[in-house]
């Protein structure tokens, strides 16, 4: 099987994001630290396996953001994003 | 910080509550397709969903090991219970036994909904357009249903055009639903069968391609809201074909699905 056709969106990787961030992260805008671009983290390119994700760059494939999943422990590397600008949840009360 | 401290601090920011795994019941079950299945799900604290949104559910062998896949809500969000359409992969770990095993009443983990990038609200306009590979009408039928449900003005503000491409006329899931939708049109609705079709067929017979996309959507002047759901070479394959007629990328918004079954 291709690599390619095992590619998905960051959308999927919400429920692990959930995990790490207190809001919905998905529809946040980050920046590449690689090229520079700004998108939203939900349409970054998604590569996932049983040991965690990688979200990349859909310009420059770089690794935006990375989670690992080994002994009970989430590892979060943040360092391919440069800014993550997340819009504060309007209240519904 | 003192205990009273910490308890005014949290009342006042009613936040989301952290996406938890929880038990739902299966209140019914409708087979859709030889290989699709409906599960209608009680969740007990179900916040509600937006349409295009997503749950994971997550099975647990005896001996610990555990299977965790991402399924579309097909269920508009006004409906009280949440509705899941699965397509049976014959290889999947966790699809046959969506699709062959749970019954009404067994209970199954989810937790959700999530994400907020692949979301519709009949608030944010139209045109509409949808654009379906396969079981990716899930996410694309909870739209449509919200579309339904919406007051005839603010429906009316927002003309919908679907484009579903399936094998056959038998896989094509939610089909009565969609042929209601069609007449009178609510929606437009065009299908392309790719591997067979009936003799009297007189729609497409071909996989998405360009001239198809520019006879179905809108030119990229109206500015139609996108969103492409399906395996993950159709939606490429689609998304990259209405940049290149002239539709903003940020407009085109994507599921993919992965392989193809």
């Amino acid at each position: 099987m291709q690599t390619e056709e095992l590619r998905l969106d960051g959308n999927a990787a919400g429920g692990v994001l959930r995990q790490v961030f207190a809001e919905d992260v998905t529809a946040a805008l980050a920046t590449c630290a690689g090229c520079g671009t700004s998108g939203l983290v939900g349409s970054l390119l998604e590569y996932g396996h049983g040991m965690g994700i990688v979200l990349r760059c859909p310009k420059c494939d770089s690794a935006v953001l990375r989670i690992a999943r080994a002994r009970g422990r989430l590892h979060v590397d943040l360092s391919g994003v440069r800014l993550l600008t997340i819009p504060e949840r309007v209240s519904l009360a | 910080m003192s205990e009273a401290v910490v308890e005014r601090v949290a009342a006042a920011t009613p936040g989301p509550p952290r996406l938890e795994w929880q038990v739902a019941t299966v209140v019914s079950v409708q087979q859709e397709t030889p290989r699709a299945r409906t599960l209608v799900l009680d969740v007990p604290q179900w916040p509600g969903h937006r349409a295009g949104q997503h749950v994971d559910v997550r099975l647990v062998a005896e001996d610990g090991y555990q299977a965790q896949r991402s399924y579309s809500i097909a269920s508009a969000p006004a409906e009280r219970t949440v509705a899941l359409t699965v397509e049976r992969l014959d290889d999947g770990e966790v699809s046959p036994y969506l699709c062959g095993v749970l019954q009404p009443a067994d209970g199954v983990e989810v937790r959700g909904p999530i994400g907020g990038y692949f979301v519709w609200e009949v608030a944010q306009g139209g045109p509409l357009l949808l654009v379906a590979g396969g079981s990716g009408i899930v996410p694309l039928m909870a739209m449509l249903r919200h579309h339904a449900r919406a007051d005839v003005s603010a429906r009316a503000a927002v003309p919908v055009r679907l484009l579903y491409s399936a094998r056959t006329l038998d896989d094509v899931i939610y089909r009565a639903e969609l042929e209601k939708l069609a007449d009178p049109p609510q929606v437009e609705v065009v299908l392309t069968l790719t591997r067979d079709a009936p003799p009297a067929w007189s729609g497409y017979r071909r996989r998405v391609d360009r001239a198809m996309l520019e006879a179905v959507s809108w030119p990229s002047s109206a500015a139609p809201h996108v969103y492409v759901c399906g395996p993950t070479s159709l939606v490429e394959s689609v998304a990259t074909l209405l940049v290149d007629l002239g539709h903003e990328a940020s407009r085109v918004r994507t599921e993919r699905f992965g392989p193809t079954a």
